[in-house]
Parts: structure tokens; sequence; C-alpha cells
């Protein structure tokens, strides 16, 4: 398994570099370093002297990605490119366009995006299959098909209704939580219940559904029919059988985000005032700030293949069938 | 299952109960600040910098202005704007001086001034916030100026450190602060324009620039070394400021925060190895004298202002314009101040939360967006705006002040069909002004929070001129007592005078296309570019829609690819320069970089700016403005537009709440009744929690049913 581990590190390396070029690519595409310098410097008497200075002071003064007049390597090393490149593969995030510390932010915004993420990922798993159970225990009933229209019709609202509904109607109506806001420490809880329900709530169509799905699925099977046969009751077979036969799939879509739960909700954030890392990834591209918005894809890219790693671990302790080579 | 959902309500009700003490449930704000003397606001743009050296922006000011004190600061409630000192002990009077540096009069001519020259005297016995850049052990020595990596262990804030100190301020402070200006790595934007005007400005950035990419401590030790030939102490209370010939507008600099002082010792302080690593910077944590300080800086979550124990004092005014005092924004007159000990200042970005917050009364003030304007506001039979009932029935009050901004519509004065100086093309400038009906654009796309403007200076600002006097007759004409725009029929009748009778180009034969830059950003825009559309059609011009973003428009700016677009200008202070240096040839953004976005250029007017802009504030400086608005005014480099009026609402227990577009520094001046707050907030914000018990009574029929049949349906038989 630790030789599967490490080729499948060395695999990450130049998904990490073409990830960091795509975005390096498309970053540029929009903006060039003389408009993140104005955007830096403000709108009101700047100068073009005052443009370069700060793109020499911030290494945007530099080729893009080839530089014509170095000597050798250099001319792919002197490069915007390659020198805010290189440094991500050791984690040193460097310093934003604004001069703050990338490393040290991220170290302090992932808190309120865990505090969200992970509440919302364990209740509303909980949420998801024990009613996709319930579901499936009344397949084929009028309970299956009023169940199964209630969750497309959840799932087809667009989140942000469910965070605006939420605001309305447990904030702003029956006055029960606060709209928006975030405090540090165990102050926080107050202003993570309404985040959380509506994550829950946003994410049970979908969750369920494909829940509902995969345990259909398994209850199909032999081994299914088999224990009936042997007369085991409908609960033992759904939690005994069907539930653990199925964790595979489940496995395979929740390990996968764990590590992705760091990275926060973008609009969520945004909208209940979470100093999330979210809400730092939108501000990053609103303000053209190319070092944190690198540090961020870059992070994300990073954290998805140790999901993916992640998932494949997990295979082995669900399937004892199942081995890495 | 019944029993765990009726646990998991009953603890949820329990923690609200718990933690929410005696506030409501729904209080973003902990239960002891209650009824503290504490003033709620929102922000919605992150400050990028709170160095004063760097920041230019509002989103930055509304924190800075409370904090730094600079020489000046605008009188709260005289109009027009007028400076007082702040931590000046007067207003600086300038002396001019010839080459041979002979002292002239003040009224002396303008090319004989070689030199003026600006006294400032501060006044003694002003301290520094609490800050450990200051603190010092027994023996004098500072404690934290030899920091090492282990001295940081445990430190993430500044406010970790144990022991702060304070100084007295002195001239030394404001003249290490104007050096700073000049430095090359701190990117300071008024650098190229302090350069131009303070003596041995240009020397000193030109030398500092040689220690460029040295250490932060290397730069801090250079700027104390270093001399500007400019800016002299004359002793521990005042300094000298000298500039090269006159430049009346300098007292408006010494209002912002640019001109505020700096210690040293918190440059120092923030320069050493460690701090940088951990966001402890001065562009994040500033050191001033003023009224507040800032306690905790969490751009992300919130800003927090606190008293400043050492602040020196200062009280309100007593001098207001007339009504001031039958309208009790001079009740408190003469009283110390600050009022409130602590402001927060929460981040909200999106529109619908910080509105409903206002509604509940968690800020204390607000103002209305778009969205919720119809919810706020309406217009009453003179066409004045009121408060609905439901808002004014929660006390909330109103105030609308027009803006020092003036948005435009620009014409590119380098295209060969709308620009350049030719009769045909300034007919058609004309023209579409006509047509161009802003009355309607504030009226829709505003809800009429503006004024239509008839020229480039916003009312309030010296030039500007009421009535009949002061309108743009190209466009408008004077009936019944009020400004009225010219008829299509006459617009039309100029295109045919231009040489595009019904819009169509003799050249192609087909309708007249313009291109229009604009900075579309989403589908909102779309309901106004229609009716852009719609204006132009009017001619029978095709108005062409080049979208792009606001980076490639800027850049279109930069290079006059463009033909027509919209802009605006924030007053730096209440100058007609300030404005009318928008129209300034030598200020023209292709040629010279400068803001003057139309790249107009006539000699004449450039002329009466370069005569206007010495000029002291009287009838002889309004006669040049007024001829200086006849000549833009005919040429047509814009279709005006509007000055757009600001709207706030504050709710009853906020006082002092005046709108001063000048001034920055006025939390000092608020006031708020705490108790009141507290009592009107739960008044308003009692828990509803009957739909908690609801929703429990339905889960519970809901799961009753379910858990027979579950039951029915294992118990039962296979046939």
């Amino acid at each position: 398994m630790i030789a599967y581990i490490v080729r499948r590190l060395l695999y990450a390396i130049p998904i990490l570099v073409g990830v960091n070029l795509i975005t390096f690519l498309l970053f540029f595409v929009v903006n060039s370093p003389d408009d993140m310098a104005r955007m830096q410097l403000g709108e009101k008497r700047v100068t073009e002297e005052a443009v370069q200075a700060w793109k020499d002071d911030h290494g945007y003064g530099k080729p893009l990605l080839y530089n014509a007049g170095g000597e050798g390597l250099a001319r792919f090393t002197d490069t915007i490119f390659f020198e805010k490149s290189a440094k991500l593969f050791v984690f040193q995030f460097g310093s934003s366009d604004e001069g703050r510390d990338i490393g040290y932010d991220i170290s302090q915004r992932m808190w309120p995006s865990l505090a969200i993420a992970v509440p919302v990922l364990i209740v509303g798993l909980a949420f998801n299959i024990s009613f996709a159970l319930f579901i499936v225990f009344f397949r084929a009933t009028y309970v299956d098909l009023a169940s199964v229209v209630l969750l497309v019709a959840m799932l087809s609202i667009s989140s942000l209704f469910y965070i605006i509904g939420g605001q309305f109607v447990l904030g702003k109506l029956f006055h029960l939580v606060p709209i928006s806001g975030y405090d540090t420490g165990l102050n926080a809880w107050k202003f993570l219940i309404l985040p959380v329900i509506v994550g829950v709530i946003g994410g049970i169509g979908s969750g369920t559904r494909w829940y509902r799905t995969l345990f259909l699925e398994e209850i199909a099977q032999d081994y299914v029919r088999t224990a009936r046969a042997k007369g085991l009751g409908e609960r033992r077979v759904l939690f005994g059988h069907v539930l653990r036969n199925a964790l595979i799939p489940i496995l395979t879509g929740v390990v996968v985000v764990l590590p992705l739960l760091f990275m926060g909700s973008l609009i969520s954030e945004s909208f209940f005032g979470i100093p999330g890392l979210g809400s730092y990834t939108i501000d990053a591209i609103s303000n053209q700030d190319f070092a944190i918005v690198r540090s961020m894809v870059f992070l994300g890219a990073v954290l998805y293949i140790l999901g993916l790693i992640l998932t494949d671990i997990s295979y082995t302790l669900v399937d004892p069938r199942v081995r890495l080579q | 299952m019944i029993r765990l959902i009726q646990t998991a309500i009953l603890v949820i009700v329990l923690f609200a109960l718990v933690g929410c003490g005696d506030s409501s449930w729904n209080s973003p704000y902990p239960s002891s600040d209650v009824d503290s003397n504490t003033y709620y606001s929102s922000f919605y743009e992150r400050p990028k910098h709170l160095d004063p050296a760097r920041s230019y922006g509002s989103d930055e000011t509304i924190f800075l202005a409370q904090i730094y004190e600079p020489p000046l600061q605008y009188h709260f409630l005289l109009k027009p704007y007028r400076l007082v000192p702040l931590s000046a002990a007067e207003v600086p009077v300038p002396r001019y001086f010839d080459a041979a540096g002979n002292p002239l009069p003040q009224d002396a001519p303008l090319d004989m001034i070689a030199r003026s020259d600006y006294l400032v005297r501060i006044k003694p016995g002003i301290r520094y916030q609490p800050h450990p850049a200051f603190a010092r052990d027994a023996e004098g020595r500072y404690l934290y100026h030899a920091l090492t990596r282990a001295d940081l262990d445990g430190i993430a804030h500044v406010t970790d450190f144990r022991e702060t100190g304070t100084r007295e301020l002195t001239a030394d402070d404001f003249l290490y602060q104007i050096k700073r200006l000049a430095a090359p790595w701190l990117h300071s934007p008024i650098t190229g324009l302090m350069r131009e005007h303070i003596r041995g400005f240009g020397v000193l950035a030109d030398e500092l620039g040689a220690v460029e990419g040295q250490g932060a401590l290397e730069h801090v030790e250079a700027l104390r070394r270093a001399r500007i030939s400019g800016v002299e102490v004359i002793d521990r209370y005042s300094f000298r400021i000298s500039l090269n010939g006159k430049y009346p507008q300098f007292n408006y600099w010494l209002a912002m925060t640019f001109f505020a002082p700096m210690p040293w010792e918190a440059d120092l302080f923030y320069a050493q190895p460690g701090l940088a690593e951990r966001n402890i910077l001065l562009d994040w944590s500033p050191v001033g004298t003023g009224p507040y300080m800032l306690t905790e800086n969490n751009p992300s979550l919130r800003m927090v202002l606190e008293r400043n124990p050492n602040f020196h004092g200062e009280r309100y005014p007593v001098e207001g314009m007339p009504g001031d005092a039958e309208s009790g924004i001079l009740a408190d007159a003469g009283k110390p101040i600050p009022f409130i000990d602590r402001a927060i200042y929460s981040l909200e970005k999106e529109n619908v939360p910080r509105w409903n917050k206002f509604l509940q009364g968690y800020y204390d003030s607000s103002g209305i967006t778009s969205d919720a304007f119809d919810q706020a506001v309406q217009i009453d039979a003179r066409g004045e705006p009121i408060l609905t009932p439901q808002i004014r029935e929660r006390g909330i009050s109103l105030l609308t002040s027009v803006e020092p901004i003036v948005y435009y519509m620009g014409f590119n004065m380098l295209d060969p069909v709308v620009g350049g100086d030719s009769e045909r093309a300034r007919l058609l400038r004309r023209a579409i002004s006509i047509a161009v009906d802003f009355e309607e654009f504030v009226s829709i796309f505003t809800n009429g929070r503006g004024a239509v403007a008839q020229g480039p200076i916003p009312p309030g600002i010296f030039g500007y001129r009421e009535g009949e006097a002061g309108i743009n007759h190209y466009v408008y004409e004077w009936r019944n007592g009020r400004a009225v725009r010219r008829s299509l029929d006459e617009a039309k009748r100029l295109m045919e005078e231009a040489g595009y009778p019904g819009g169509v180009d003799p050249e192609t034969g087909r309708a007249l296309a313009i291109n229009y830059e604009e900075v579309a950003t989403g589908p909102d825009d779309k309901a106004r570019l229609n009716w852009l559309r719609k204006q132009f059609a009017k001619l029978g011009i095709e108005l062409v829609i080049r979208a792009t973003d606001y980076n490639r428009f800027q850049e279109k700016m930069r290079t006059g690819v463009g033909q027509v677009y919209m802009w605006g200008w924030n007053a730096d202070y209440p100058d007609p320069e300030n404005f009318l240096f928008l129209l300034y040839g030598p200020n023209g953004k292709v040629a010279h970089q400068g803001e003057n976005t139309s790249n107009y250029a006539n000699p004449e007017f450039d002329r009466l700016f370069d005569q206007m802009k010495y000029m002291e504030s009287g009838p002889e400086r309004q006669a040049v403005v007024d001829r200086m608005l006849e000549i833009v005014r005919a040429d047509a480099p814009w279709s005006w537009g509007f000055y757009p009026k600001a709207f706030s609402l504050h709710h009853r227990w906020l006082m002092n709440a005046h709108p001063n577009q000048m001034a920055n520094n006025t939390l000092k001046y608020r006031r708020i009744d705490p108790v009141l707050r507290a009592h009107l907030r739960d008044e308003w914000n009692r828990p509803v929690t009957w739909p908690l018990w609801a929703l429990g009574a339905l889960v519970t029929l809901l799961v009753i049913p379910a858990w027979w049949m579950v039951r029915r349906r294992e118990r039962s038989t296979a046939l």
C-alpha cells in the first residue's frame, strides 16, 4: 500500500503543475500585472511610474512565462510563473498583494469554514441516510412516490433560495437566530445554527435521492433476498446488510470531500458573513489578488488529490476484497 | 426516534436560552453588551491599507480618520466646508517669497511667488494611544525594539504584548510621515503630486530609491536619517513646509490622513522580523493620537474601535448653520467628545442581511439599497423623499445630502466623430446632451437619489451656482422658476446642423453608429443599457454597446480608443480646482496619464484654470469659474450627468448624525442612548417560539404513524 501511495503522490506533481499553469493562464488572460497594480494602488492619481514600481516590488515586473532576455534555464525560471509557483510546492504561500501572510490567514480562516462544513456533513449524512432508508423501507408505495417528488422539488431549488428563505423565516420573522455574523470561540455556536440548518436542508434533495438509489440497488441483490428468506426482519436487513454493503459508494462520496471541507463555501460564507476560506477566495478574485488565488487553487487541488487517495485507502477498510497495488 | 428529535429541540432551545441570557435570541452581539455605550455599523468592502501613507479609499478612511489626526479637519456643521485645526493649533496661513527669498504680500502676483511656506504649530500635550512600540523599562530602554523570534512565542496580535507606553506628539512625527510619503517601497498614491509641490521631495524620493529592496529595518533607518529640504522642524511643536510656488489647495491636503503624524517607534516596531509573518503590520495596526484606537482588526469579520484613553480631548462645536439649533444638532454644543466608548463595524457583504439587521436595531444607521428603497422611502406630493409609515413608526429618521461627486457621460475628444474642436462635433455632442435625459436616469436607476448636473462642480463646492445663473443653457432653459431640458426637436435640429439629418451619417447613408464603452457586470445592467440605446435612438443614432470588464475599460481610457463612456469623480477636497482639473488639457489621460478622461483641451480654459487654481475664493474667482463653465458647456466634452444624493437612515437612539460629505472623522460627534436601544431591540426582536413547538408536533405527527406503519409491516405476513 505504501508503494501505491508514494506512486499516487508522485503522479500528483504533474497534476499540480498543470493546475497551477491553467490557473496562471486563466488569471492573466483576464488581469494583467498592470491591472493588478492599479487595483492595489487605487484609482486616483496613479502614474505609470507608480505602476511599474509596484510591479517591480511585488515581482510582477518580469515576463509571464518565457523570458527571451534570459540565458539557459533562466529563460523559464526568471519569469512570474516560475517565481510565483515554485514555492507553492513546499507550501510557502508568501504574502498577498496587500502584504498579509497568506499561510497565516489560511490557518486562521479555515476554522470558521470547518465550523460550518463539518456539522453540515455529519448532520446531513445522518439525516439523508436515515431518510433514504425510510423511503426504501416503503419502496413502491405512495410514501416513496411522495418522497421522491419532494426530493426532486428540493434539489431543483437554488441554494440561494434556502439561504435567503432561512434568513427571512428564522432570523427576521421568528427572531430565533442571528441573520448573519460570526464570533470566535464558543460564542460562534449561535451563528452556526442557521448556516448549518440551511446547509443540511439544501443538501437533502440530492443527498437522499443518491442514497435511495444506492440502497435500492443493494436491496435487489440476492443476498438480501437470502437474508429475508432466512427470516430476518426488514429493519435488520436494511441496517445490517443493505447499509453496510452500500457503504463503499457512500464512502467514495464522503471521504473525497473531507479535505475540501477546509475550503469553505463561497456563497454561504458571503451571505452569512462567515470569515472562512470561501469568502477569502471570493474576495481575492474580486481584488485581483493573484497571490491568494493561486494559493487557494493550489491548496484545493492538493486537498482533492489527498481526498482521492484517502478514498482509495478507505476502500480497503470497508471491502476486504480490495487491495491497493 | 421521537425521543431523539425531542431531545435535540430541547437542547437547542436550552442552548438558546442559556446563551442569549437577557438579550434577544437573534442578537449578533454578546448579551453583556446589551446596554453598552457602543456604536454598531457595518462595512461592505474590507479595507486594503490602514497605513496613512498608502490609504486613499473611503473604505479605509472610515476607520483611519477616527484614529489618526492630521493637522486640520473640516468643521462638522458649517457650510461651505471650512477647515479648522485638529492636531494643529491653528489653520496655517501661507507666507510667500520671491526667488531671492524676500517675503511677499498675500496678494503678490503669481509669477513673483517662488516659494510658499506653511508654518504648522501643533497643540502641545497630545499623546499617542497606548502601544507596545512606546513601552520602556525602568531605565528608559524600549522593551520591544529588539525582538527575537523567541520573544514572539504566543504573540498573535499586537494586543498580546503585555506592556504598552505612550509619548507626546512632536513636530518630528509629521516630518517622519512626510518622508514616508516619499518612500518608494510604500507606494503612496500622492508621491507624484507631492513631488511637484514640496521642495526637496523629489530629491528625497530618489535618494530613498537607493535603499529600496533592503530590509524593513534598513528602510526605517534610512527614513530616520533622511533629510528633506522643504520640511523643517522649528521646535518641538512646530514645523515648516516649503512649497514650490503657490499652491492654495495645500491646506486641504493637510486635512487628509496622508499628513497625519507617524512616530518612528511604531515604524521600527513593526519592521522587526517575525511580526510580518503574524500579519502584525503597521499597514494593519494603526498607531494614532485620535479619539479612537483600533483594538480588533479582523477585516473579514469586524473592526472594533475603542476610546483612546490618552486622547487629548476636544469639544463639540458650538457654531452651526441657521436652523441647526432648532433641529437639535447643537444640543451637545461645548460638551467634551467623543461620546461613544466603542464602535463595532461588522463586515456585511450582502444587502439583504445588512438591511434586515438595521431594521432589527442591530445597526444604528444604514444606507438604503435599491432593493430596500421602496420599503423605506416614498416620494411626497412635492417630489420630496419621505419615509414610509412603517419605517417612521420605528422612529427612524432620514438624512439626505448631495455628495461631492459627479457622474458624467464623457466624449473622447480624440475621436474623429464625437471629439475634436470642429463645430460639427460640438453640435453633435450638444444634441446628444439634450437627448440623454438624465432626469429620467436618476428617477429610474437611482430611485431619484441624485441631482441632475449643470456642470462639473457639485453643490456645496465653491463655484457652483444655484438657480438660473447656474444652468447649462445649451441643454436647459429657465421656465417657471426651474430648469427645463430643451426639446428633442431642438436636439434634432442640432443634428441637422451637424450634418446628420435624422441621425443619418452622410458618408455611409445609414444611422450614425457610436460606440459606448461600458463596464457591464451582470444582467442588472441590461435595463440601463437598453435605456441608453433608446436615448440615442431618439436622434436616430445607433448606440453600439461595447461591454467589457473594468480592466479593459481602463485600458481603453488610457489608450483613448473609446468614443462615449460613463465615469465619475469623488472630490478629494471642496475646491473647484478638484473638479475643473478633470477637464484641464495638461491633465489628459492619453497624453499625460492624468484624470482628464475625455482628453479635453481648450487653450482658453487651460489658461483660466491656471489663473483660477491660485486664486482665493471670492467674487473674482467666481467670475473666472463662470467663464470656465461657459467654455466647457459650449464645448460639451461631457454630458453633465448627475450628482448623487446620499440617503442615510438613523435610529432614534443615535444623535448628531449630521451628513458632512467631506469630514470623515465624525464618529466622535455621535452620541447614542444605549438604554433606549436595548429596550427597543428587545421589543422588536422577541423570539417567536410557537414554530418550534409546531415543528416538534409536526415531526411527532409524522413519525408516530410512520413508526406504526413500520411495525405493522414488519409484523405482517408475506401473504
